[in-house]
């Protein structure tokens, strides 16, 4: 337990800290890696609580590929670091504004499975014993049977989404010599290459 | 302090002691990779590769990185000194905690987890870290533009290299590593998903900036990519995380397709053989082939890996996907859930 507890609070400090390194670094790249560092530890707190398939998720999805294009981004803006720091002051109110109702919500969450422990269990899916079944099975259960028209609609939703991106930045420009692969590939030697008999001295 | 020896520190030193025997081999292996590579292109092209330093040129791997060790770090002064430092510890790092799932033989696994192929999917896509903060930091433009493709690169391929993960799985039933090899006891998935070998096996090419997927260090634009700031050990880390990467990516391979440690077949003479042997010979003939693809291909040009990657294999191991759902069920071959 003492190992458990000692992983608990290296895991979480890191995280806390780092959180508040992606909000105070002066270097927007400084503030990714940051974030990355963070959900890597957040990572290691889900392998914690016994949800490793939740873990290597959150990692593959956001350290791997969504940081991947934030980092992508950020390393290429043309940023004026002062400038970025201007606003900060103008911006704190809102912010602490946003940050005070998300912990009064998790505030009012947890107080409430505090007062009324049976409240948190109606809303969720009995959880099965870790040596009867593997996490990657009882989610699978419970994704594919309970909740397949939620887990249906969310692929729908993110479909929608990257159409809606592709459309809007997608623009046909005339003039512009793609290459066609099916059509090179389909040339015959037939149609493109014409053999001629020249005479010698006289050309084509 | 028996309970505090029992509990605590004997099982840590025998982790340690693990992991030394993991690392240590593998480092030796890295070494003898690169040796490996320069023979056997060499040999390829009619070469006589190294052969200078000891026996055969069998010191030569020493002899670099000795030479390496022995260099001066310089730290570009316009580069951001601590991501530029950091970068290669990264990509070094990488490449070796991997190895902590890779079962070596029945039982012989430092780390047996219920996840494992998803922990080895998760590292390898943080391999791109290491890549893209030496881009940036070094503040050069060749570095950068290394950095940006090989980024791309790596989360194109990724996405269909997921999709072919899955077809096996939805033949094993299970994530953990050890049941993926037990689950080849009867057949190695190569033969029933054969073209998802080949489709896998030309994902880790251009996931490890291999040939001829090597645009984020193709030397004739980008003189050496995102590396070409980096000296001395920097660039030893750099180059020992890249084929440690290359061989763990060869181990996946033969995990997913080659039946790990399992014997061709299990009769007499074969299954003498221990296990880790099998393994590394396996893996050995799958590096084998990166080296002569190297030899052999001429490197892609960058609108046609995009296209490869989003626009063919994408599409297919999709499809794979539903293929091969739809014969298990169709079938009935669903592996049975415990």
């Amino acid at each position: 337990m003492i190992i458990q507890a000692l992983a608990f609070y290296m895991f979480a400090g890191i995280a806390i800290a780092a959180g508040i390194m992606v909000i105070s670094a002066r270097n927007p790249v400084h503030s990714v890696l940051f974030l990355i560092l963070t959900f890597f530890n957040a990572a290691g707190l889900f392998v914690l609580l016994g949800a490793e398939f939740l873990a290597m998720i959150l990692v593959v999805v956001y350290v791997g590929a969504v940081a991947v294009l934030f980092l992508f981004v950020v390393m290429m803006l043309d940023i004026n670091f002062a400038e970025l720091r201007e606003g900060f002051l103008q911006y704190l109110p809102i912010g602490a504004l946003v940050g005070l109702i998300l912990l009064v919500e998790l505030a009012m969450v947890f107080g409430g499975w505090h007062f009324a422990p049976e409240a948190a269990k109606s809303g969720a899916m009995p959880i099965p014993s870790p040596d009867m079944v593997t996490n990657t099975h009882a989610l699978g259960r419970v994704l594919y049977t309970n909740y397949v028209y939620l887990f249906q609609a969310a692929g729908v939703v993110l479909l929608v989404a990257m159409i809606g991106a592709i459309v809007l930045t997608h623009r046909s420009r005339p003039g512009v010599r793609k290459q066609d692969i099916s059509r090179q590939v389909s040339r015959r030697a037939e149609e493109t290459v014409e053999m001629r008999k020249v005479e010698p001295g006289s050309g084509i | 302090m028996v309970e505090l020896w029992n509990n605590y520190l004997w099982p840590l030193i025998w982790i340690v002691i693990l992991i030394v025997v993991i690392v240590v081999p593998l480092l030796v292996a890295v070494a003898y990779l690169t040796y490996a590579e320069r023979k056997v292109i060499g040999a390829m092209h009619l070469r006589k590769g190294p052969n200078v330093v000891g026996p055969f040129g069998l010191l030569q791997p020493f002899a670099d990185g000795l030479k390496l060790f022995l260099k001066e770090t310089v730290i570009p002064t316009g580069a951001n000194r601590g991501v530029f430092i950091a970068a290669p510890m990264v990509t070094f790092f990488l490449a070796l905690v991997a190895w902590a799932v890779i079962p070596f033989g029945e039982g012989m696994v430092l780390a047996n987890i219920n996840v494992g192929i998803m922990y080895l999917f998760a590292i390898s896509s943080l391999g791109v870290y290491g890549i893209l903060m030496a881009g940036w930091a070094s503040n050069s433009r060749y570095a950068f533009l290394g950095a940006l493709r090989s980024a791309a690169q790596m989360v194109s391929y990724e996405v269909a290299m997921g999709f072919i993960i899955i077809t096996v799985l939805l033949c094993v039933g299970s994530l953990n590593l050890t049941d993926i090899v037990m689950a080849q006891k009867t057949v190695w998935f190569v033969i029933p998903l054969l073209p998802m070998a080949v489709l896998f096996f030309i994902s880790t090419l251009a996931e490890t900036n291999r040939h001829p997927f090597d645009l984020p260090e193709a030397e004739a634009e980008l003189v050496a990519g995102y590396n070409v700031e980096y000296s001395a050990m920097t660039f030893a880390m750099f180059f020992l995380g890249e084929y440690a990467n290359m061989i763990l990516m060869a181990g996946m391979t033969v995990i997913l397709f080659f039946g790990g440690w399992l014997p061709p077949i299990d009769i007499a003479p074969f299954n003498w053989i221990p296990d880790p042997v099998w393994f590394a010979l396996k893996i050995s003939a799958v590096l084998f082939v990166f080296i002569w693809v190297r030899a052999a291909f001429p490197r892609y040009r960058y609108d046609q890996l995009m296209r490869l990657g989003w626009k063919v294999f994408l599409p297919i191991s999709l499809a794979a996907v539903v293929v091969v759902a739809g014969v298990l069920v169709a079938f009935d071959l669903t592996p049975v859930v415990k």
